[in-house]
């Protein structure tokens, strides 16, 4: 059997390692967050959260997801 | 007479008291004084989200954004750089235009870096966001942030978090005079009084957070703030009596005994 690459990304501060070829989208729900509720970025620049579902991840790729906390 | 109205960049608020969401022991308190206030906009903060603890409840859950007029801001920014991807982020997470800026310039006093702030204001304005500027209570810097757009003005009264009060209510009141846009009070009100006086200069609102959110009891400092806003705002709209060094009795000398 075929072993699957895998890359390493960052995640909010945090190495992650994933099969190559996994989507910023599939990232999103497999931490259960949902799309109306946090933004995206990736390598400093914000994801249209249309496409989310288009974006590949790819080796050293930084993703940063936030969103709304309380604050003054 | 003419209604007594509180718009901020057209759009037409009922209550003149805006909370912050920070500080409370949780959600639930939150959501709870944020109801007791009465307060149709509340501050919210952009951070990263918990990725370790997938269970931990979100202010989303609590605070519902569809009823309560979510107002992101930049806390914890000390540089435009930071402040602007902060708010374009906010943006992103739901459209969302109306957003306080606020630039910080020192760790320890938390007071405002004005240069960073007017530079943010002029860039954020011009991609489209209505911004809400946390400012010095200086009149001259409060015009520039009114040139480059600003669509309110939002001076401390005291450095954030201090609970001092208004500290200078000589600039304030310039403020006032200067410009027509909307004049919120933002950081270092302490209690009731403090909101009731900045109304009383002619403020247009004020924005409570540590006052009510770390108060021994925060629904009722919530309610407290509630009418001292009320009651400043009528009583500054009443028109005061002139001050007088000597007394004036109240009730005539005619028919004594």
């Amino acid at each position: 059997m075929k072993k699957v690459k895998k890359i390493k990304i960052n995640l909010n501060g945090r190495p992650l390692f994933l099969p190559k070829g996994t989507s910023i989208y599939k990232v999103i729900k497999k931490n259960k967050l949902y799309l109306n509720k946090i933004a995206v970025e990736l390598n400093k620049e914000i994801i249209n959260k249309k496409k989310i579902k288009k974006i590949l991840l790819k080796n050293k790729d930084r993703i940063e997801i936030v969103h709304f906390i309380g604050g003054g | 007479m003419k209604k007594d109205t509180f718009n901020i960049s057209s759009k037409k608020f009922n209550s003149r008291l805006i909370v912050g969401t920070g500080k409370y022991k949780n959600f639930l308190e939150c959501s709870k004084a944020i109801k007791a206030s009465g307060a149709n906009i509340v501050t919210v903060a952009v951070r990263r989200v918990n990725i370790s603890d997938k269970k931990k409840p979100v202010l989303m859950d609590y605070i519902d954004p569809k009823k309560i007029t979510y107002l992101p801001n930049t806390a914890g920014c000390f540089s435009s750089d930071e402040a602007l991807r902060t708010l374009r982020l906010a943006r992103e997470i739901g459209g969302w235009r109306l957003v306080k800026l606020e630039v910080l310039g020192d760790k320890k006093s938390l007071l405002p870096d004005m240069i960073e702030t007017l530079k943010s204001t002029e860039v954020l304005s011009k991609e489209g966001f209505k911004v809400m500027v946390y400012c010095n209570d200086d009149p001259l810097m409060a015009k520039r942030l009114e040139n480059v757009g600003a669509v309110a003005i939002m001076p401390l009264a005291a450095p954030i978090g201090s609970g001092l009060g208004i500290q200078n209510s000589t600039n304030i009141k310039i403020i006032r005079k200067q410009t027509k846009l909307p004049l919120i009070i933002d950081a270092g009100i302490g209690e009731a009084s403090d909101a009731a006086i900045a109304m009383e200069l002619g403020c247009d609102g004020v924005l409570v957070n540590t006052a009510i959110a770390q108060a021994k009891k925060p629904l009722d400092m919530a309610i407290a703030m509630k009418y001292a806003v009320i009651a400043g705002r009528k009583s500054y709209l009443s028109g005061r009596i002139k001050k007088s060094l000597l007394g004036f009795a109240s009730t005539t000398k005619k028919g004594i005994i």
